[in-house]
Formats: structure tokens, sequence, C-alpha cells
């Protein structure tokens, strides 16, 4: 922290200025400060996709940068993700009326006997962070629900999170049915939680295990970016 | 006050906790997703063959089948109202297997994590976290739990939500929390943190430690940094036998018992007073690590290099105590006042 508590009028700053503003904000879970910069940028005519990426999406990538490091833990990325929801919730009609392109979707949820949403919902956030629609179905999902949620929003991504050593093994429940259904070629699958690694992400056939939130959003970016570029070939 | 933990304590060097509850279950048939304490009603002779399992293979202390046991983990399977009830009985079976050992065993009523964030981030306020958890010390208490044994927390409010609700229950006991990110908890405590978290607490924890995490040799880490705070609290040390592999259809932990009784003995040498291990950690292990700690003297403080060399690598260069903590947080350019 600067030692001069100067008072800053947001709406005195430049563009260039306000959106520096903006990543200290996100950094510091200011909600309210980042939906009067939202709307500030709005007002001089910002286009919606415009503030997504460059403003919250880049504070956002710092808040996951320092995630991965280990400077920031899980309440202050909570904080963060929470002030980003506050610019989102006034961006996203504008976005779709403005059919802003669309970064990818992802279902997530949390496997069946398992009430840890703490890292899901970390990785929500951080994939909202990054710009994808995310379908978040909870904790406690049973094999049903997964498969009832991807038929209906066909999502680019599923992501399971588990984080203890007696409900991890569920995912390989899912994937299996997946695999039965003939359809998990369809989807990336993604896994996470405390307990797994990445050795286990593929014992289960997984697309990928991510070991935090952070890693989560680069892996599918990697992914969705690679699924995009089969399509335009095949 | 007087307690046969308190007691054991102060006559004994060191003392060999249990190893894991779930692991051990899913090889008796648990289905991944169904809550292991249902079966302290529906199946009271596998969760006795657990707790034998533990004291055949020479623990001093072992855990109740109760970790999910309160009502915000419970309600997931529509039993939250039963909290008490499921947790008294784990705690009745145990003090059957505890009572016909025949030596002295302890009994320590296992209390996890609710699951969810507290209040301001979360949700969960500080008034209805130390509720669960009263509601789930009284029933260990009726069960007949020697000490109340809280485990895998992450949150220093939860932690000390569990430590008032011991006040309220009036019940000695023990909590060990989980350094899974960097060496810290998820929520960002390290180690020397929580040892000076323990000291601010009105009724401080007969032991306390670290449980759980990232593989064996993280978790000396962190009981070296007890040890650097300064405590003069007994020192628990419960690590996973290795790391989780998805092996035929289940999960396996790669930690052989010969490293796990490696394990132990650098736990001790590191300060540690009660040692035993968690998920993957299985009879055969403790039985190995308990012939370790009985035939070898106790040693020098192990370097991190030793530990390192002894049972593997760490999961991060640093954990975030002392002057190797990470790199400062990033600085503001100025301060907005509302």
């Amino acid at each position: 922290m600067a030692d001069e508590e100067d008072d800053i009028i947001l709406a005195d700053l430049s563009d260039e200025e306000l959106v520096e503003q903006m990543f200290d904000d996100l950094y510091d879970g200011l909600k309210e400060e980042i939906e009067e910069s939202v709307n500030i940028l709005l007002e001089r005519g910002w286009q919606p996709y415009d503030i997504l990426t460059k403003a919250l999406v880049g504070g956002m990538t710092i808040v996951g940068n320092d995630f991965r490091d280990g400077i920031l833990f899980v309440p202050e990325v909570l904080l963060a993700a929470n002030a980003m929801k506050g610019g989102m919730f006034i961006l996203k009609p504008l976005l779709i009326s403005t059919g802003a392109p669309r970064v990818g979707k992802m279902v997530i949820g949390t496997v069946k006997g398992d009430i840890h949403d703490i890292g899901k919902n970390l990785v929500s956030m951080m994939m909202e962070g990054a710009g994808f629609e995310v379908v978040d179905l909870g904790i406690n999902n049973a094999v049903d629900s997964y498969l009832d949620a991807i038929e209906a929003e066909q999502p680019d991504i599923l992501g399971m999170s588990a984080l203890l050593t007696t409900t991890m093994p569920y995912m390989k429940v899912v994937i299996d049915t997946m695999v039965e259904k003939g359809i998990r070629d369809d989807y990336i699958v993604l896994v996470g939680g405390a307990p797994l690694n990445e050795e286990f992400g593929k014992a289960i056939g997984a697309d990928a295990y991510c070991r935090d939130a952070a890693v989560a959003v680069e892996t599918a970016k990697t992914f969705v970016g690679r699924k995009h570029n089969q399509l335009a070939a095949g | 006050m007087t307690n046969p933990l308190h007691d054991l304590l102060s006559t004994r060097d060191w003392l060999l906790a249990d190893g894991a509850t779930g692991t051990n279950l899913f090889n008796m048939g648990l289905e991944s997703g169904d809550p292991p304490e249902f079966w302290n009603e529906t199946r009271p002779d596998n969760i006795r063959a657990l707790y034998r399992g533990a004291v055949e293979a020479g623990s001093d202390l072992f855990l109740t089948n109760t970790f999910g046991g309160n009502a915000s983990r419970l309600k997931l399977h529509n039993a939250g109202h039963r909290a008490r009830e499921l947790s008294r009985i784990g705690a009745e079976l145990a003090r059957e297997i505890a009572d016909t050992a025949g030596r002295r065993v302890i009994v320590a009523g296992s209390v996890g994590p609710t699951g969810e964030i507290m209040q301001p981030v979360g949700t969960l306020s500080h008034a209805d976290a130390v509720e669960m958890f009263h509601e789930q010390a009284e029933g260990l208490k009726e069960g007949g739990a020697d000490v109340m044994w809280v485990e895998t927390i992450s949150a220093p409010e939860e932690f000390r939500a569990a430590a008032e609700a011991f006040a309220l229950a009036d019940v000695p006991w023990c909590g060990t929390m989980s350094f899974d990110t960097a060496g810290r908890t998820m929520m960002g405590m390290t180690s020397d943190g929580m040892a000076e978290m323990i000291e601010t607490l009105p009724n401080p924890p007969l032991a306390f430690g670290a449980n759980c995490g990232t593989g064996a040799s993280d978790l000396l880490r962190t009981v070296l940094g007890f040890a650097a705070a300064g405590t003069k609290r007994a020192i628990i040390a419960k690590g996973n036998a290795g790391i989780p592999k998805y092996v035929d259809g289940h999960i396996h932990y790669d930690g052989t018992p010969e490293l796990m009784a490696r394990y132990a003995l650098l736990a001790r040498n590191a300060g540690a007073k009660i040692i035993g291990g968690c998920c993957g950690t299985m009879p055969e292990h403790l039985r190995a690590m308990r012939e370790a700690l009985e035939s070898t003297p106790k040693g020098d403080s192990p370097t991190l290099e030793r530990i390192v060399e002894e049972i593997g690598a760490f999961s991060s260069d640093s954990d975030g105590t002392g002057d190797q903590s990470g790199a400062p947080k990033r600085e503001r350019r100025g301060r907005r006042r509302g």
C-alpha cells in the first residue's frame, strides 16, 4: 500500500489510469468501485467486450497468477471474484445484445457425496473472470445430474471437483458412463480437487487435471482453442 | 484438569495415533459418495474392524468414524438432524474397542470441517458453526470419547468456532489443520500463524498440529514450522501415506510402510509427540511406524534437505514462514476512500 492515502476520484482518471485502477480494485476485492468503473467506461463509449477483456479479465489474470504463485489465497480470490461478478452483472446483458464473441462454455459441479465447493466456486469464478460462460451445478452431483446438464447446455467443457478421498473415485463413474453412452469425446473433461493429481486424472480418463483455478483457466483456454482449430480443419 | 490423554502425554515421549479412515472403509466396500458415518449404524462390525485395525497395529490413540458427522455435511444425505446421534454411535463403538484393548487406548472424537466458508468471505456465521460443532461434540461426549479431535481445517475462523464449541461442551480437545497450498492452508494460514493463534484461544488444545495435505514431506516441514514457533504444546503429525494413485478401480497411496516408518522417525525428531498417518495409512503402515519408533532413539531435528533425501521432495519451494515467505503483495498506487 502506498503511503499517501489520497482519495481517488474514478471519474477523473484517464481511460488508461482507470483500467490500472480497476486492476488494483479487483485485487483488493472492491465491488462497488468495480461497478462504478464499469459504468464510467460504458459512458465513455467503451464496448462491453473491451471492458470485459481489457479491464476485468486483465485484472483477474493478475489475481490468478498471484494465486497460482502462492501470494494470494482463497479468501482474497473470493473477494476479487465477487468484485468481478459485480462488473459482469452489468456487462452480461450488454455482451449478449452486442453479439460479443463467446470464449467457451463450461458445466461444472462437485461430485456426489462431496459438499466441498470452495475449489469448484473458485474455478467457476476464475473461468467467468476469463470470459467463459459457466453453468454451476453446485454440490453433490450424481451421474444423471451431469449428463442432463451437458445435454441441455451443450458446453465445451465438463468440470468435476472433489475434495475428499471418499468422493474422488466418483469422477470415474461419470466418465465411464459418458464412454458407455458414446458421448465422452464430445466434451473436454477437466477434473480438480485437493487429493487429485495429474496421474489420477489420466487414469480415470479425464482430458486434464487442473491443480488450481488459475491452471484450470489456462487449461480450458488451450483445450477450447485446440477444439476450435479441429472444427475449422474438419 | 485430568484427562486420559493428558496423563498419557505426561508419561510418554511419543504416542502413535491411527491412520486412514476413508481408505480403510473403501477396502471394506464403502461406495464412493456414500457417507461413512451411516456405517456406524448400519454396519457396526465394519467400523469395529476399522478401529481394531489401528489398535492391533499399536495405535495409542484412534479417531472415531465421525469426520463428516456434522449437520452441514450430513444434510447432503438428508441426515442433518442425525449429527449428534451418529456421532454418539461412532464414539460408543470406539469406546467398546478401546476398553477391551488390554492397554490404555485413547478415543478421539473426530470432527471434520463444515465444508462451508465462514463470514465475511462466505455465508456461514460464527454462531451457526459453533452450534454445529457443539452438537457433534455433545454426541461424541455421550458416546464416551476421551477427547475431541478437530481435523483438516483450513480457516482459522472455523478452528476458533470448534474451540468455542468444545468449551461449551466442556471437553478437552486437540486440533489439526491441513496445509495443502504451497505449505499453507487453503485459506492462507502458515504453520507459525497457527501456533500463534493457538495461544490466543481461551481454551487451548492439549495438542495441535497438521494432518492430510500434500504428502508426508510437506507435513514434516509444517511440523518444523510449529517447533520453530517455540510452542510448548504437544505437536501432532498425521501425514498421508504418499500420493493417491488410481490402480485397478480403486485409490492406492504410493507410500510404503518403510516410507511411513522413516516419516514417523523424522516427525518425532522434528518435534512431534503424537504421530500418525492420514489418507492411505493402513494397519501395516502403523505397525512399521510403531516398530521404528520403539527401536530407534530420538535424533536431531532434521533439516529440510534431510527430509527430501529420506522421503521425497516438497510440493512447493516455500511454506510462507520466516524469511522464506513469498514475493510481497502487489502494491497499490493510491488508496481511495469512500
